[in-house]
């Protein structure tokens, strides 16, 4: 029989198994492993707020003397020769992300419902193939979805990018396994018995119930759509997205680099904040990814 | 829609009819539900069934986008392993690629979730985003690019010639000897994604009584708690950072290409993903690209089968 010889405790709660040694070791390992994380992100964020003189440097400073939001406002200044406005990478990033994630969340969170919640031949079939398609890498498939797409003419337009991502994996299967864990068949049977049709008890029953899921999809879908730089299937300049013109800034070489620190920030800002606000709920859907062997 | 779901709801009783008929009925009972499925299934068919069978396909021929396809049989495949060396020096790139990051990013993000698991939440939720960041910022990684640059104005070489390590700087992405381990540091640093909030959620959700059992059955440290009540507990989340970590290591090329351009100097970071993309985008010869896609095809899927078959060991 083992004997409790100190109880350790953190806060009011006991621990158990915990040596002082392992502890300051964990920390030492989890310091050194964020400083790896941390320090390109916030080199980033230094790069983009130095003034010219202080980018050119040697050696480069790890702090800004003289912060300034010059290189923000250069974005548009150095993209304003080109004939397609700066605000219409903008638009376009914006309008293929806001379209291909609400398609998305509706037909993935439909499907979802369906194979969490209805029994009917060939759900398990069809769920089979849905995990298969996680475990490999899309760019397998450009040479012969470009030439899929080409055969509908969707070739240099919107939907090349759009219609796609709408069918993406990854949000369904969260989706269909969150739905499984957190709605109660119960609940969805009592709503049958008053009479409400299968679609109606998925709208006002089953989603309501899985609101934070539907974030996890939308932001899974929402960070590749984002990020989505030169597509192989966009030529027009006009149909291009902000990842896109970011590479062209960058491209200038070091006397961009300035700007080009400011566009990553612009970047990398607005998936880092939808993260944030919405963490928790991301989390709390993660909790049922697991995969069944 | 409505009026068929009260009754479409009684199961039909599988004895009564033969099998093909029950199912048939059982179908139309559930008609919503593959209504319900249809525009997703759909266009999951189109877009990502579909190439791979049309892959397999067009790997048989020699396509080429203007003529009527061919039919070679494998010739295409015995081209890519007799008569293509460059593809031999992918394919090894590739492995060293995916076996350095698939099971580094991998044990990263387990050991880094393990070891936040027990941070108050604030904490927690801070040090999450910490690591977490750098997997949804896009191009940020390009920063890395600036860090490691050519000339003196590249935070490394400027710290490596303030201290006299050397006398003029290195030019990173362009030697060979460097381009491959820093690509894979810099494909590290964006690995800590889903797989990563999926294993922070799977131990949070552990019942804390399991380790208070365990403690009096005479677990003695937190490595064999790890070990023997942890991960067993976990394994679905194990499963599934798995087959997201398999899928990355070997989808890492755009951050190569876009670190050290296309073609890599002395093809030193080349991929099997570049050679796809050099014959299906610049060369169009779409039926050795087909090829190509196949056989990566295949690795990734038995990747994933051999590494599943490995994780359904773990705590035994």
């Amino acid at each position: 029989m083992k004997k409790f010889q100190k109880l350790r405790t953190r806060g009011h709660r006991v621990v158990l198994n915990r040596s002082a040694g392992g502890d300051t070791g964990i920390t030492i390992m989890l310091t050194i492993l964020g400083l790896f994380m941390f320090v390109p992100m916030y080199y980033v964020v230094i790069q983009s707020l130095k003034p010219l003189d202080e980018l050119f440097m040697f050696p480069p400073k790890f702090y800004v003397v003289k912060p300034t939001f010059d290189n923000f406002g250069d974005l548009f200044t150095l993209m304003s020769d080109s004939w397609v406005p700066f605000s219409r990478y903008i638009f376009n990033t914006v309008f293929i992300t806001i379209c291909g994630t609400l398609g998305n969340l509706i037909f993935a969170s439909m499907a979802a419902y369906a194979l969490a919640k209805l029994k009917f031949p060939g759900r398990n079939a069809i769920f089979q193939l849905i995990v298969t398609s996680l475990m490999f890498h899309s760019t397998v498939n450009t040479v012969t979805h470009f030439i899929i797409l080409s055969s509908f003419g969707w070739i240099d337009t919107y939907l090349s990018v759009i219609v796609p991502s709408m069918a993406t994996t990854m949000g369904l299967y969260l989706m269909k396994q969150f739905m499984e864990s957190s709605v109660p068949d119960t609940v969805l049977e009592s709503a049958r018995l008053d009479g409400a049709s299968e679609f109606r008890t998925y709208l006002t029953i089953a989603m309501p119930m899985v609101k934070p899921a539907w974030l996890t999809l939308m932001i899974e879908c929402f960070k590749t759509l984002w990020n989505s730089g030169s597509s192989v299937y966009i030529h027009s300049e006009e149909l291009k997205t902000f990842n896109y013109a970011i590479q062209q800034i960058l491209s200038g070489g070091i006397a961009r680099s300035g700007a080009g620190a400011a566009s990553t920030v612009v970047m990398m800002a607005v998936p880092i904040l939808v993260f944030v606000i919405n963490q928790s709920k991301i989390i709390e859907t993660m909790g049922s990814s697991g995969m069944k062997d | 829609m409505s009026e068929n779901t009260t009754d479409a709801k009684r199961p039909v009783k599988r004895s009564e009819v033969s099998k093909l008929r029950w199912t048939w009925q059982e179908m139309k009972n559930n008609k919503t539900a593959y209504f319900m499925l249809a525009p997703f299934l759909l266009l999951f068919l189109i877009f990502t069934v579909l190439p791979v069978v049309l892959s397999v396909f067009l790997s048989f021929t020699d396509f080429n986008m203007l003529e009527m396809p061919n039919l070679k049989g494998i010739q295409n495949y015995l081209d890519l392993f007799l008569n293509d060396e460059i593809f031999i020096l992918a394919c090894q790139n590739t492995l060293i690629f995916a076996c350095v990051t698939g099971p580094v990013s991998y044990i990263l993000a387990l050991l880094v979730a393990w070891f936040i698991n027990e941070l108050p939440p604030k904490i927690r939720a801070v040090v999450t985003l910490v690591f977490y960041a750098p997997s949804i910022s896009g191009n940020a990684y390009l920063i890395w690019k600036t860090l490691f640059s050519s000339d003196s104005y590249g935070w490394a070489n400027a710290v490596l010639m303030k201290y006299g390590f050397i006398s003029s700087p290195i030019l990173w992405f362009q030697d060979a000897s460097y381009v491959m381990p820093l690509c894979i540091v810099v494909a590290l640093w964006t690995s800590l994604g889903t797989a990563f909030l999926s294993f922070i959620a799977g131990l949070q959700t552990i019942d804390r009584s399991l380790y208070e059992a365990a403690a009096v059955d005479g677990i003695k440290n937190r490595w064999q708690e790890l070990w023997y009540i942890t991960l067993p507990t976990m394994r679905p989340q194990l499963m599934f950072g798995a087959v997201l970590a398999i899928t990355n290591s070997f989808g890492f090329g755009a951050v190569v290409d876009a670190l050290c351009g296309f073609p890599s100097v002395d093809y030193a970071a080349h991929t099997i993903m570049h050679h796809l993309s050099d014959y299906g985008g610049a060369r169009y010869e779409i039926g050795y690209a087909s090829a190509i896609a196949v056989l990566l095809f295949i690795v990734m899927i038995s990747a994933n089968f051999v590494v599943k078959k490995a994780l359904s060991k773990v705590g035994e």
